[in-house]
């Protein structure tokens, strides 16, 4: 029987696949489709010391193979996430990671803080660093390696006992380097990746077709960049624990990054798509270790044959 | 809500420009209430990886063993086109019934509905609802013209009372449905008013029912990707006081979830000052898509519930 149990740096995983952050929210509206205990665990929408309101409409559009989304983080602030969704995760038995946005390092901070008082039994922290709608779009904490380090030392600082992981962005030119400013600051683990740069124009009418203007591409468009992303940082890192996601839609997709070196998935815009998505991909995975013979997912972290 | 393969029945055309698909799909059809939605996966393994959402237009529960949906729609992207070539035992994916219908009235009541387009869908399955209640009904129904006009004699055939305009004057009065609606509401002692349609259409009937002091619901469009709640791209402005307290707290609220239908006094209409405003809303209450100066047909595929 192959085992699907993952070790995620300190985090023992039932799976090794998540659900990614700001596509299944905090899992209740996912309820009727997926038991969350069936899964690795869930990565929640990320959350703000404050609540966000979220960017005006249109906040998406469809694109080839993916979709553009400037949805502004809206959520409804840490406090609701742990008197409201977090002892709803628990009663569920989901493995809960939280992830945490802010404008600045002090409100990563805040974030931190509460969840060290308040958030017992989160099993990690997903840092948003890399989300591209916020208000000030070229200053992206995980552009710079300086930023990363910064907020990075800070929150695990605040939240010591909780392993953190850093989720970074694809759009910069060399991700070795800010992945090494993560992980020298403190970071358990890394996230890859998350959505890409885009934009998109109604020519009809000359505007943009997102009311940010720029937004952040997700789907099956993404993988490539996805996998090379795991594949190059994990060459670089092969010790550090990575969540691999960006377009995973199927079992050979969720293969893919665990090959190129991720010890875990998240499955995102899929859920958009199919609520179930995350376990089919789930059992995928088992049929194929069955086929082929593999004892534990973790034989296949990283093995891809160059 | 659950998700279901539908097994196609027919595929009808509609005049020129509208498809209609008539679904067998036994649960969702036993639950589904008007103004709910179902999203519809047309196929896997496509560049348009999203689910379209479409109101139901009609529904027969047939006992419960076989009972199909029906969805209308317009040609406006890939997804839609696909769709459009659906035939008979072809299967969809649906996720459905998505969303809050509209709230029946507790007591008798004249209730006239507003559409405009092929937003006017979910109407006619509200028709057929309040009838089987015992409300009286009465229908303004709008289009550019006559050819995006939605089933203008099932209109006549389920009103008391039922007016048509046109921007063209093509069929029915020219011009558009506000312009007729003080003098409906007079003529059928209107108690509470029903729309659906595109987003300047609503802008301007909800400034009249705010006028004049009549309860509106409404079933507002929006982008959508994933119908049950988690992707937060749906949202339509909203005030969680209602008017009439004075609260002007505004939240973004989900058109799959808490819509989308919606109490038309509580929509902020003009919040998106860059994509919709009173300038263009006033002048285009007429029936096709007009929330920014260009048809914006790619756009509005993916918008719930005038599909």
């Amino acid at each position: 029987m192959a085992s699907l149990a993952a070790e995620l740096g300190p985090v023992a995983l039932r799976s090794p696949v998540l659900l990614a952050s700001g596509t299944f929210g905090a899992g209740r509206e996912g309820e009727r489709f997926v038991e969350l205990s069936q899964l690795g665990g869930i990565i929640v929408k990320s959350m703000t010391a404050t609540p966000w309101k979220g960017k005006p409409t249109p906040r998406m559009c469809e694109t080839p193979s993916g979709m553009l989304n400037a949805i502004g983080i809206q959520n409804k602030g840490v406090d609701y996430f742990l008197a409201e969704d977090l002892p709803w995760l628990r009663r569920q038995g989901a493995t809960v990671f939280a992830s945490i946005a802010g404008n600045s390092v002090r409100e990563f901070v805040k974030v931190a803080d509460k969840l060290r008082t308040g958030g017992r039994g989160i099993a990690g922290v997903e840092l948003n660093i890399s989300c591209p709608n916020l208000e000030d779009q070229s200053n992206m904490f995980a552009h710079s390696a300086e930023s990363t380090a910064a907020v990075t030392s800070a929150v695990v600082t605040a939240i010591p006992r909780v392993p953190v992981f850093a989720k970074l962005s694809p759009n910069v030119t060399s991700l070795v380097e800010i992945a090494e400013a993560a992980l020298s600051a403190g970071a358990a683990g890394l996230s890859l990746i998350n959505t890409v740069f885009g934009m998109a124009i109604d020519v009809e009418g000359r505007v943009p077709k997102l009311a940010g203007t720029i937004g952040g591409l997700s789907g099956p468009a993404i993988r490539p960049v996805a996998v090379r992303a795991v594949h190059e940082v994990h060459r670089a890192f092969p010790e550090a624990p990575i969540i691999g996601q960006g377009g995973i839609a199927s079992a050979s997709d969720a293969l893919e990054l665990v090959l190129a070196g991720a010890t875990a998935v998240a499955v995102g815009t899929a859920n958009f798509i199919n609520p179930r998505a995350a376990l089919e991909v789930t059992q995928g995975i088992e049929a194929y270790m069955e086929r082929h013979g593999v004892a534990s997912v973790g034989e296949l972290v990283g093995a891809v044959k160059l | 809500m659950l998700t279901a393969v539908g097994e196609v029945l027919t595929h009808k055309k509609y005049g020129e420009h509208f498809h209609s698909l008539t679904i067998v799909a036994p649960q969702i059809g036993e639950q589904v209430a008007p103004g709910q939605f179902v999203n519809v996966a047309s196929d896997t393994d496509r560049s348009f990886i999203l689910r379209r959402p479409f109101s139901v237009y009609r529904v027969h529960k047939r006992g419960g063993w076989a009972a199909t949906i029906e969805i209308v729609f317009d040609i406006r992207g890939p997804g839609t086109k696909h769709l459009s070539q659906a035939r008979a035992h072809d299967t969809v994916g649906l996720l459905g019934p998505c969303g809050q219908g509209f709230k029946l009235p507790a007591q008798r009541s004249h209730c006239l509905l507003i559409g405009g387009g092929i937003g006017a869908a979910p109407l006619f399955f509200l028709a057929d609802e309040l009838r089987n209640e015992g409300h009286r009904v009465d229908v303004i129904m709008g289009a550019r013209s006559i050819h995006r006009l939605l089933n203008a004699i099932d209109v006549r055939r389920l009103a008391s009372v039922s007016r048509i305009t046109t921007e063209d004057g093509s069929m029915g009065q020219e011009g558009v449905v506000t312009d007729v609606i003080d003098d409906m509401v007079e003529r059928c002692s209107t108690d509470i008013v029903y729309a659906c349609g595109p987003h300047p259409m609503l802008a301007a009937v909800a400034q009249m029912c705010n006028e004049r002091t009549l309860p509106l619901q409404v079933a507002v469009e929006e982008l959508m990707a994933c119908g049950y709640g988690v992707c937060m791209t749906c949202v339509v402005p909203v005030r969680t006081g209602s008017t009439r307290s004075g609260s002007d707290e505004r939240v973004y609220a989900r058109v799959c979830t808490e819509g989308p239908v919606f109490d038309g006094a509580t929509v902020c209409w003009f919040e998106n000052e860059d994509r919709v405003t009173p300038e263009q809303a006033a002048p285009s209450t007429g029936g096709a898509p007009a929330r920014t100066n260009t048809d914006a047909a790619q756009q509005a595929e993916l918008a719930p519930p005038g599909n």
